[in-house]
């Protein structure tokens, strides 16, 4: 007991040690694997991995026509979804931070947050149901004369865009909070009426927190095949090529080599808004 | 304020429309869990308790759930050892490579999900680990160990360590202070951030469809093979209300136990 006590460095090391062998080593480990995997080979013969170098897979990667569709469709997938719900976040989060009583604020921050920790699976099976023939979507178009977009990628960005809204809302509406009313006034007492105030002191003022959110909206999406599998009749987004060739192609080199689009698209992505100061508003 | 009328209204609108997007698609998997249309035609015609009474008859389901249950605990008693263990290492210590550490607890729930779990199915064929129950629990501790780490830190910086230094000053030894004034101290952070990590464990699909192996299922798995067969449908929308409520209940109960909303979806994020 005592020696514990008298050597902070030895309590430390114990308090690090087990943790460190699971993160540091089993998971970090697991990653390089996988980066490193990448850049083998597979024999198309024999279908096992041959553990020499090789740049195929991202030839592959760049130079089918099929992949190079679909790592833009799922690029463009995610910028529309993350416009979407920067453009349905921010009114509510502006009346959460501005209009609300701090009574219903509270109560509105626990209506936007609840979803978020319902399950991912269910909220995407809860949009087939919509989106199934007959279902609430269909009957709501069918009142307006239009048909239901049933499932493909549009029922897809809805879906992914309705996943990730709270991750919007959250960043903006703390944005938002930051902001002080004594600027709205001002402008308001300079002669600006209120959409003016919205568009030339609110927007530019809040623009690092949606950048700060994009980053969720857009790496959720990049990574995502389970939603596209549930509601995007065939569409495939590069999540699906890379759990395809996990399992039933088993191209694990190939997966691995597709897996690290997300990656290297996010660090140039995180790198590029680094300058807009949203690193500091997460 | 300086915000008009007509603005306000306007906000207003926007505001109870979009949580009733939010809130719709979820009731209406509620609604059709009872509706005796198989097809969910919209607007259900009669209610029906017979897709529960099936579901709880239905052998692939309870085993699937049973098969959740055991993960979920499994992993968050991993977690919690762990992730009080760099806690208290990052809250207590300064050393050298002590960002690097936070930003390693919180690397598995940043990367996309797809990337962890590629990354541990990787690992596992590498090592010639079969994949089962085992590398399920694997993977769910790699990300539940973040829930417990936010928790717990967030208590131990607003508990003073002075009540620790007294008890040391009584006589108290390292683990008598750590089992009869530290554990008390954090005692409501553990038990929050152990329903978050459960609940966070129970509904996960995303890592465990590449940490699962093809003999075991967890309940969201079984949702996700089965939902595309018409006559499991009803059974489906059993289990995913099922998941719904224990996502979201142990949730509820751990921002009782904080009384502080935001940290819980802190953790998420």
């Amino acid at each position: 007991m005592r020696t514990l006590h008298r050597h902070p460095r030895l309590r430390l090391g114990l308090l690090l040690g087990p943790p460190m062998l699971w993160l540091g080593v089993a998971y970090l480990g697991a990653l390089a694997a996988l980066f490193v995997t990448a850049l083998w080979s597979q024999n198309s013969f024999t279908g096992l991995i041959e553990r020499q170098w090789s740049l195929d897979s991202f030839r592959t990667l760049f130079t089918v026509d099929v992949y190079r569709t679909i790592a833009l469709r799922t690029v463009g997938v995610a910028v529309l979804v993350t416009v979407i719900d920067a453009v349905v976040a921010f009114p509510i989060a502006l009346y959460m931070s501005k209009v609300a009583r701090p009574g219903l604020r509270r109560f509105l921050l626990v209506a936007v947050l609840m979803p978020l920790w319902a399950s991912y699976l269910v909220k995407a099976y809860a949009w087939r149901g919509m989106f199934s023939e007959g279902g609430l979507v269909s009957s709501i178009a069918g009142l307006v004369g239009l048909n239901s977009p049933g499932y493909g990628l549009t029922a897809t960005i809805v879906t992914l865009a309705y996943l990730w809204l709270p991750y919007m809302i959250l960043p903006i509406y703390a944005g938002l909070e930051r902001l002080p009313n004594s600027l709205l006034e001002a402008s308001s007492d300079l002669g600006s009426k209120s959409l003016g105030t919205v568009r030339r002191v609110v927007l530019p003022m809040v623009f690092p927190a949606v950048v700060a959110g994009s980053i969720f909206t857009f790496s959720l999406t990049l990574g995502d095949y389970i939603a596209v599998r549930i509601v995007g009749g065939t569409n495939q987004l590069l999540g699906n090529v890379v759990y395809d060739n996990v399992g039933a192609a088993n191209n694990l080199p190939f997966a691995a080599a597709v897996a690290t689009v997300p990656v290297v698209v996010m660090l140039v992505y995180l790198a590029a808004i680094r300058r807009t100061g949203a690193m500091e508003s997460l | 304020m300086t915000i008009s009328r007509t603005t306000r209204i306007v906000l207003r609108c926007l505001t109870v429309l979009i949580l009733g997007v939010i809130y719709v698609p979820l009731a209406l998997v509620l609604v059709n869990s009872f509706n005796v249309n198989k097809t969910f035609a919209w607007p259900p015609r009669d209610f029906t308790l017979e897709w529960w009474k099936r579901a709880a008859e239905s052998q692939g389901a309870l085993d699937a759930l049973w098969v959740s249950v055991r993960v979920g605990l499994a992993a968050t008693a991993i977690a919690l050892v762990l992730g009080t263990m760099i806690a208290f290492a990052l809250q207590r210590f300064k050393f050298y490579g002590r960002d690097a550490v936070s930003l390693l607890v919180i690397l598995p729930i940043a990367l996309p999900g797809i990337v962890t779990g590629i990354a541990l199915n990787t690992a596992f064929r590498a090592i010639g680990l079969e994949l089962g129950m085992l590398t399920i629990i694997v993977g769910h501790a790699t990300f539940c160990i973040v829930v417990i780490y936010n928790n717990v830190i967030a208590r131990l910086r607003r508990t003073s360590r002075s009540i620790e230094e007294a008890s040391a000053d009584l006589g108290a030894d390292t683990f008598a202070t750590f089992r009869r004034v530290t554990i008390p101290a954090i005692r409501t952070a553990l038990v929050a951030g152990a329903l978050l990590a459960f609940a966070l464990s129970f509904d996960e699909i995303i890592v465990t469809n590449f940490t699962s192996g093809a003999g075991t299922q967890t309940l969201p798995l079984w949702i996700f093979s089965n939902f595309q067969r018409p006559n499991q449908l009803p059974l489906v929308n059993v289990a995913a209300v099922l998941v719904l409520l224990l996502s979201i209940v142990p949730v509820y109960l751990a921002s009782r136990l904080t009384a502080d909303p935001a940290a819980v979806a802190g953790a998420r994020t």
